[in-house]
């Protein structure tokens, strides 16, 4: 059996852990209600956006914009990866990555060339670290209050790309909140932009349906592919920016849930080695008593 | 008098949501008074106010950075930018993130994460220490 005081240490250091730990689990728990509220900040832009998108679509436009075209033969796919930038967040990030893996390499196997924008410092190091897939743009430490401005740059490298044909489809994946118990790694289709009157009418989102029923068409402002390729490039802007917000969430529900149970493991390994402790010493004392006494009996 | 629905919104925040009786913008091919019944239109924004004429003449005004203006006879919706935008901008923002991943490949080896961790490590013993101090406050 150890000696006191190397349990003592282990006792010491182990009650440091914890202290880490719960420090970081308070920090999250009090950084998630803001995120959450950045997300609800965000939703009524990502509700009118999909507004006009499914009023755009719905037009008879005599102009149809290369975003909406799905493309007949796939050679070279492109990732857009949301990932937190710190780990110690539970199995979040490899939650999103073993999702992706197989698709990935399911599309290797068919020759098709993978590219990947990393949105997050864990991001960066997986895919830089990965064979057959090209880290083309990336963007991190984007702090508790992520901006749009932030994620412009990835996103015109992924938009420009499309537009001149180098991928021909384009996916989102992050971890959707669910709630502070649930984060489900999620990949969305983001181009060719999935048909969304369709998808907005199977959800029946409120206000879609238009008073005119007749063929009509927008008053457009100079042009019709100035206006769409602003409008597309602004929708996809907020697609990200809305999946950056839910991964941010995520990561702080994820670090609270592990850290709380990290704590809970070091109070048990705290409990464990103090009980041992005791036994020591009682181990020691019983031991210099049976030496006094045996002392006293020779004499 | 009829009203016309208006909302304004910006990717970081609602800015306004309610009936009004004309809306003033400026497009980009000029200024714009939409009022109800207007045909469907859309246009990009120009820096500049936007002027919402509440039902009563109570005016409201806003400033958004550019956007977008979407009319329909019953509503308009402005989708307000956040920042100012430029095409040389979005240029520079573009070449940024792409250094950056180039950056990233080209220092493959651990030390970037020995850093990472060492700067973890420290942030959380500032906040340690800080919620420390809390405590201790709190007692006396």
């Amino acid at each position: 059996m150890a000696s006191g005081r190397e349990i003592k240490t282990k006792i010491k250091s182990t009650q440091n852990m914890r202290k880490v730990t719960r420090a970081l689990e308070m920090v999250s728990a009090s950084k998630i209600r803001k995120a959450q509220d950045l997300m609800k900040a965000s939703r009524p832009y990502a509700r009118s956006m999909r507004k006009v998108i499914a009023h755009v679509a719905q037009a008879s436009t005599e102009f149809t914009h290369p975003f909406l075209v799905e493309r007949e033969n796939v050679s070279r796919v492109c990732y857009v990866v949301v990932t937190t930038d710190r780990g110690l967040c539970g199995g979040l990030n490899s939650n999103l990555f073993r999702r992706l893996l197989p698709a990935i390499r399911e599309y290797q196997q068919q020759g098709v060339q993978i590219d990947v924008v990393a949105i997050g410092q864990k991001a960066v190091q997986f895919f830089r670290r990965l064979n057959g897939v090209n880290l083309i743009g990336s963007t991190t430490h984007l702090g508790e209050r992520p901006k749009v401005e932030q994620l412009i740059g990835v996103i015109k490298v992924v938009l420009d790309a499309y537009t001149e044909g180098k991928f021909d489809r384009v996916f989102l994946a992050y971890n959707d909140f669910v709630n502070t118990m649930t984060q489900k790694p999620s990949v969305d289709a983001l181009l060719p932009l999935p048909s969304v009157a369709a998808e907005l009418e199977a959800q029946h989102v409120a206000g879609v349906a238009l008073e005119q029923s007749h063929d009509w068409d927008y008053i457009y402002e100079p042009d019709a592919a100035t206006v769409l390729e602003h409008v597309l490039s602004r929708y996809i802007e907020s697609v990200v920016y809305q999946a950056v917000l839910e991964n941010l969430a995520s990561e702080h529900a994820a670090r609270m849930v592990a850290m709380k149970s990290a704590s809970d493991n070091a109070s048990k390994v705290i409990a464990e080695l103090t009980l041992s402790y005791n036994k020591a010493r009682q181990a020691a004392i019983t031991q210099e008593i049976s030496e006094i006494v045996g002392g006293a009996a020779a004499v | 008098m009829s009203t016309i629905r208006c909302d304004i919104v910006s990717a970081e925040a609602e800015i306004f949501h309610g009936d009004a009786v004309m809306v003033v913008a400026t497009g980009e091919l000029g200024e714009l008074g939409i009022t109800p019944r207007h045909a469907p239109l859309i246009t990009r924004l120009k820096p500049g106010h936007i002027d919402v004429v509440l039902e009563g003449g109570e005016r409201q005004q806003f400033y958004v950075s550019g956007g977008i203006l979407e009319v329909q006879p019953q509503a308009v919706t402005v989708l307000a930018d956040t920042a100012a935008r430029a095409a040389d901008l979005d240029e520079a923002a573009a070449k940024r993130a792409k250094q950056e991943a180039e950056e990233a490949l080209a220092n493959r080896s651990g030390t970037v994460d020995v850093v990472e961790a060492q700067a973890k490590l420290a942030q959380a013993l500032a906040q340690l220490q800080a919620l420390e101090r809390m405590r201790k406050n709190l007692k006396h």
